[in-house]
């Protein structure tokens, strides 16, 4: 029992360091998420348990706009797939990472949203901390840090001593850092340019409440059609 | 939407996401070869999806009629010329959104 407690104190003080990014990052983030769900009218449990159970931060935030308008379960269903569908490739680069972690292997599949993934990539648990444990830590923090700034921001949002009119903007704000930061990191602009100006086609040919769906559609059947001379002039895709 | 229908959209959000982180360790236990097909979508489909998620945000934004977006235009700009300056994420979106903020409830 006492050697158990010891490798979990093992490994909380190995993972620990890595996620103070992701900390304020998230307890940021986290908070805006909950002020803007509460200004759209939703109790503080509703940021809670979004981001206890979805914990996918695009996702929570586009989650707002479904929730105000009229119900339709197979669209939420079908953007919270095309949206997640980066996830998929998460999954696989961790196949090996994640292999043979038992019940803990579970939580971590659960939890591994975009910030969890790219620190579980890039970081290695020293020699004498169990694996298994470093990688559960660090999934349990970045998840309790999500789901504190969301809870705060919910209770507190109210208390906004200003006007929150157009606090909606962080949304677009974070997306715009998102993609510049990929610009940024990218030989080539391709891909990304062709998300952008497709989706901007769509919106254009199917208006503001239908073209998500045909975009998202489209972007994958040209990326399959561009296959060879994509995979030929980036890095090895 | 009551409250068993909000539930309920938060429940397929979540069922929705949660296939997507599942599915890969679900369908490629141990050794079994990932098709080349799903590894090159992973790599490609990704940075094409936040160009999308911009455009969603700014879906409802009219460029003919007033404020002709300008409000959107400025905020954007705030973003990307702090994210170029100091590359400090939340810096960037702190301030785009704080500008945003002050040009529609003061200006526009």
């Amino acid at each position: 029992m006492k050697n158990k407690k010891d490798s979990l104190r093992r490994a909380f003080c190995a993972a620990f360091p890595h996620t103070l990014p992701i900390l304020t990052g998230f307890l940021f983030l986290g908070a805006t998420y909950g002020i803007y769900m509460n200004t759209a009218g939703f109790p503080f449990y509703y940021p809670m348990l979004t981001s206890l159970l979805v914990f996918a931060g695009s996702m929570e935030f586009l989650a707002v706009g479904l929730l105000l308008g009229a119900f339709d379960p197979l669209s939420a269903f079908l953007l919270a797939l095309v949206i997640g569908a980066r996830h998929i490739f998460y999954g696989i680069s961790m196949l090996d990472t994640y292999r043979g972690l038992g019940r803990k292997k579970i939580y971590l599949i659960f939890g591994l949203c975009d910030e969890t993934f790219s620190l579980a990539r890039t970081v290695a648990p020293p020699a004498d901390v169990d694996r298994g444990l470093f990688y559960l830590c660090i999934t349990l923090l970045n998840q309790s840090y999500w789901v504190l700034g969301a809870s705060l921001g919910g209770i507190f949002g109210s208390f906004i001593p200003f006007h929150t009119e157009g606090l909606d903007f962080c949304m677009t704000a974070l997306f715009v850092v998102i993609f510049l930061e990929q610009l940024r990191g990218e030989k080539q602009h391709t891909v990304s340019l062709l998300g952008l100006l497709l989706s901007l086609g769509c919106l254009l040919l199917f208006g503001a409440d239908g073209f998500l769906i045909p975009a998202m559609l489209v972007i994958a059947l040209v990326l399959l059609l561009l296959r060879r001379p994509l995979s030929k002039g980036g890095d090895d895709a | 939407m009551n409250e068993t229908q909000l539930l309920l959209t938060l429940g397929v959000i979540a069922l929705g996401t949660m296939l997507t982180r599942f599915l890969p360790f679900l369908l490629f236990p141990a050794g079994r070869p990932v098709p080349k097909v799903i590894g090159y979508l992973g790599k490609v489909l990704h940075p094409a999806v936040f160009g999308m998620l911009v455009v969603f945000c700014l879906r409802n934004v009219s460029v003919i009629a007033y404020p002709y977006g300008l409000p959107e235009l400025c905020g954007i700009a705030v973003v990307v010329a702090a994210h170029l300056v100091f590359r400090r994420t939340l810096l960037s979106i702190a301030a785009g959104t704080a500008c945003y903020m002050l040009l529609l409830q003061f200006v526009f």
